[in-house]
């Protein structure tokens, strides 16, 4: 049938069989199709950073992504972070650090950081704004944001 | 103080384990069955009449359920009772362009967007009106009939106090000029949405939206629908942000509930970012001219003011924008000789409202800049010239503010400390240099805007499990109100937080709180807080019930005169900030070094909080001082996007200093007043003062971008 796709992918380590349409964007499936509303729609336009994903480990703006696109590939999203109960240290540095206040701009956030610490552990502070420079927050000022991080790269630095 | 338990302890926002993990609804996220889509056709003209509209075609679309016109719905609404006078879609004639013409609710989004397709409107365009200043005396065809005169001046304030002309004899320094602010906004990240649906009986209704008000949304709700309060229910769902920009209740929510009820489905409406722009009601571009003088010693003699305030197409907050702009800029300095003329000017922008500092940030910055003019003109440091003119604790204002707590003096000898001010101002190398202001702000309005409103009611019980409740109307917009609540009443009970549980913003559930809005929620939320877990303590201890209800009751305050009401608060707060910049006269380019920012909180209950509210003060008033306005083309807003609109990016944010001062106001749950607004105020004047410090520019228009401040750099050269 034209304009629909077979794809198959992995979401959280789970693993999805869909049909999508030619237009339907990653952020879409991700929300609707798969109920994962962590994802955020700040914008539609890739200007924000709320929708950010990671694709096979490497950052990307789901609204910007075309589910046809994404076949055979592993992403994680906000809810796929944890270990079970267990914050990934990135997630509680957020946390303990009051890096977040309305909340909306964490999920994208938090994954900007993996992905930068993934990349380099103990980034340093202007590598850290370099990374997270794609998503919008309107309430911290960024200053307890970029401490959360700075945090997490820190701790990886020592042995 | 370490008697406390859980007051003053810097802890994690409530709800973050649930932002953090990707768990937290939002309203767009939230499940429905059978959910349809809702999509608004707007106008693209900025003032026509509406000749006519057919929506035959789209009525026909299979997969459509409901359409509806401006004609279904007139009841004109608005945030406050004097200005009612938006309406769910256009009513014969268009206002500005990205006004609501016609709604649609389909099964699907696509299908909705097609359905929008096969509206066809046509206009017959009136003379538009861009320009405030002309909107002042009579006008081809005014935007509002009720406007005086043949004008589109929608309110007007004139205010004076003590002898201006005797203080104007006694003036020997002087200061003065005229001021230019383009359009601000909010930039909140979560975009407007709103979920309604009706029960089977269709006398019920259920609204899901993102509102700082859901109070005063339920009531707007009513009075279109007709119906008793109590049949309708607003819930807040968590809230992405709001700044001022979701305290109005809003055209789009009246529209789902009238396409649900007439489609029988739950409806959703969420926004595009572009949406989110056009429909703003955000800070009011102003035109400020202004004069300050001082006497021989140094001390303030007057203050001369006038405000012309682009209102766009509707009231919204107007009325109280307008008092703000003269009221709330005499503080922190005793002016005993004020006067002051507002005027808000309807145009076809999209409509002013509410924003973040509201009403006053705009002529602060003005007086601010004026102030460092005439402490140069005689020769004394801006820091001791602000000084020697504060007011004191425990005073009246020239307009009859009662002034409590304090912090003014503290605020700005710390900011002036941490930041070297004494050691390095007038030693700084070639383009750098230092500037300080301050502000001065409300801890919420004490007149309610329905008079028959109770500010803040709050009930907490105590549950057989051992935890207790706490119902509060307060809406919790990622500020932290829900966390202020909890750790007020853990405080009072003595019980860890853990034992506390919030249920809050749901008209169905909760006593009544008036909305996140003015700066209102710890002082007045947080205090009805106070005394129900006080009241519970004693009703547990005297064993005759489970149930402490608190309410918050502002103090009768202020003078007799007329709008002697705008601006009264039970309690002001106030701060400083000092701003060090460079600036490269190549190019124009101003970098912010760093940012000193010291703000009376009363006391912080939640000292990481407080900072988050101080930081994110500070961001955002940078924004408008470097960076951020709105363009328009005509009436249609050129730059609705996040990336044409310049928000400051964390490349750019420079280092921030936050510094709580603590005053503990009499008044204020544990002494806690308001953190989240008047905090914005002093970063903005204290740049451009550092500006001037740096290369002798006065600016006398923001944003501060780098062309403007280059043509400015040429034309001081030049003279
Ligand atoms: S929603 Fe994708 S970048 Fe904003
Ligand atoms: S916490 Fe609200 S946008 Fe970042």
């Amino acid at each position: 049938m034209p304009g629909v796709h077979r794809i198959s992918l992995e979401v959280n380590g789970v693993a999805h069989e869909l049909q999508v349409g030619s237009t339907e964007t990653l952020a879409e499936l991700l929300r609707q199709r798969l109920s994962l509303t962590g994802t955020k729609i700040g914008c539609d336009g890739g200007t924000c950073g709320a929708c950010a994903v990671l694709v096979d480990g490497v950052l990307r703006n789901s609204c910007l992504t075309l589910a046809a696109l994404v076949d055979g590939a592993k992403i994680t999203t906000i809810e796929g972070l944890a270990d079970g109960e267990k914050l990934h240290p990135l997630q509680q540095s957020f946390v303990e650090n009051g890096a977040i206040q309305c909340g909306f701009c964490t999920p994208g956030m938090v994954l900007s950081a993996v992905a930068l610490l993934a990349e380099s552990p103990a980034a340093s502070e202007s590598e850290i704004r370099e990374a997270i420079s794609g998503n919008i927050c309107r309430c911290t000022g960024y200053v307890k944001i970029i401490k959360a991080i700075k945090q997490v790269a820190q701790a990886q630095e020592k042995p | 103080m370490s008697d406390f338990g859980v007051v003053g302890k810097s802890i994690p926002q409530l709800g973050s384990l649930e932002k953090v993990t990707g768990k937290a609804l939002y309203t767009d996220d939230l499940p429905f069955e059978n959910l349809h889509y809702a999509l608004i056709l707007r106008s693209p003209q900025a003032h026509a009449r509406i000749v006519s509209i057919d929506c035959a075609r789209a009525v026909a679309l299979p997969g459509v359920t409901a359409v509806i016109t401006g004609a279904d719905y007139q009841t004109t609404f608005g945030v406050l009772p004097i200005s009612y006078d938006e309406t769910a879609l256009a009513v014969d004639r268009v206002r500005h362009v990205g006004e609501g013409v016609a709604a649609v609710a389909a099964e699907t989004l696509d299908i909705a967007r097609q359905a929008l397709d096969l509206i066809d409107v046509v206009y017959e365009q009136l003379p538009e009106h861009f320009d405030p200043e002309a909107g002042k005396s009579r006008v081809a065809c005014q935007i509002h009939a009720h406007s005086k005169d043949g004008s589109n001046i929608h309110k007007e304030v004139n205010l004076c106090f003590g002898d201006m002309e005797s203080a104007q004899q006694a003036t020997v320094y002087e200061a003065g000029g005229e001021f230019e602010f383009p359009a601000v906004t909010h930039g909140f990240l979560e975009p407007h949405s709103t979920v309604a649906q009706w029960s089977q009986a269709g006398d019920e209704l259920t609204v899901w939206s993102a509102t700082q008000v859901p109070f005063y949304l339920r009531r707007q709700l009513a009075r279109i629908f007709e119906m008793e309060q109590e049949k309708v229910r607003v819930i807040k769902p968590y809230v992405g942000g709001g700044f001022g920009g979701k305290s109005d209740p809003f055209p789009h929510e009246v529209v789902v509930a009238a396409l649900s009820r007439k489609s029988g489905k739950p409806v959703k409406i969420t926004f595009t970012r572009e949406e989110v722009f056009i429909s703003h009601h955000a800070r009011h571009p102003s035109v400020i001219k202004m004069r300050l003088g001082a006497d021989k010693e140094g001390k303030f003699t007057f203050l001369d003011l006038d405000a012309t305030i682009n209102g766009g197409a509707f009231g919204s907050f107007g009325v109280v924008t307008t008092y703000y702009n003269g009221v709330l800029t005499q503080g922190p300095y005793r002016i005993d000789n004020f006067r002051y003329r507002g005027q808000r000017i309807y145009t076809n922008f999209p409509p002013s409202g509410a924003m973040r500092g509201h009403g006053a940030v705009n002529t602060r910055f003005v007086k601010e800049c004026l102030i460092d003019e005439i402490a140069e003109k005689m020769g004394i440091d801006p820091c001791d010239f602000r000084l020697q003119n504060l007011l004191s604790e425990n005073t009246l204002t020239a307009t009859q503010f009662r002034i409590t707590s304090n912090g003014m003096k503290e605020a700005i000898e710390r900011v002036r400390k941490a930041s070297g001010w004494d050691q390095r101002i007038g030693r700084l190398p070639a383009g750098h240099g230092l500037g300080v202001a301050c502000s001065f702000f409300i801890s919420g309005s004490a007149l309610t805007i329905n008079r028959d409103d109770p500010q803040s009611i709050v009930r907490t019980v105590k549950e057989e499990d051992g935890c207790f409740t706490v119902y509060s109307g307060a809406s919790d917009i990622g500020q932290g109100s829900d966390t202020v609540l909890a750790q007020v009443t853990a405080e009072v009970l003595g019980v860890p937080l853990e034992k506390v549980r919030i249920i809050s913003a749901d008209t169905g559930r909760c006593p009544i709180d008036i909305g996140s809005y003015s700066s209102r929620v710890t002082f007045m939320a947080g205090e009805a807080a106070r005394l129900a877990a006080v009241n519970l303590k004693e009703s547990l201890s005297r064993g005759d019930g489970n149930v402490g209800v608190g309410e918050y009751i502002s103090p009768k305050l202020g003078g007799t005169y007329k709008g002697a009401g705008a601006g009264l608060s039970p309690s002001y707060s106030f701060g400083a900030s000092v701003v060090e910049v460079k600036v490269d006269q190549e190019t124009g380019f101003i970098k912010i070094v760093k940012i000193w920012l010291a703000h009376d909180c009363g006391k912080a209950l939640n000292p990481q909080a407080v900072e988050g509210q101080l930081e994110g003060s500070v961001h955002m008033g940078l924004g408008q001082f470097i960076s951020e306005a709105l363009h328009f083309q005509g009436g249609t807003i050129a730059n609705a996007n996040f990336l044409d609109y310049k928000m400051v990016l964390s490349t750019d944010v420079p280092e921030i200093e936050a510094i709580i001062v603590e005053s503990n106001d009499p008044e204020g749950p544990f002494g806690a007043k308001e953190c989240g607004e008047g905090a914005l105020h002093p970063v903005i004047p204290a740049a451009a003062n550092a500006v001037y410090n740096a290369v002798g520019v006065r600016l006398r228009k923001l944003p501060a971008a780098p062309d403007f401040v280059l043509s400015e750099l040429k034309r001081v050269k030049r003279s």
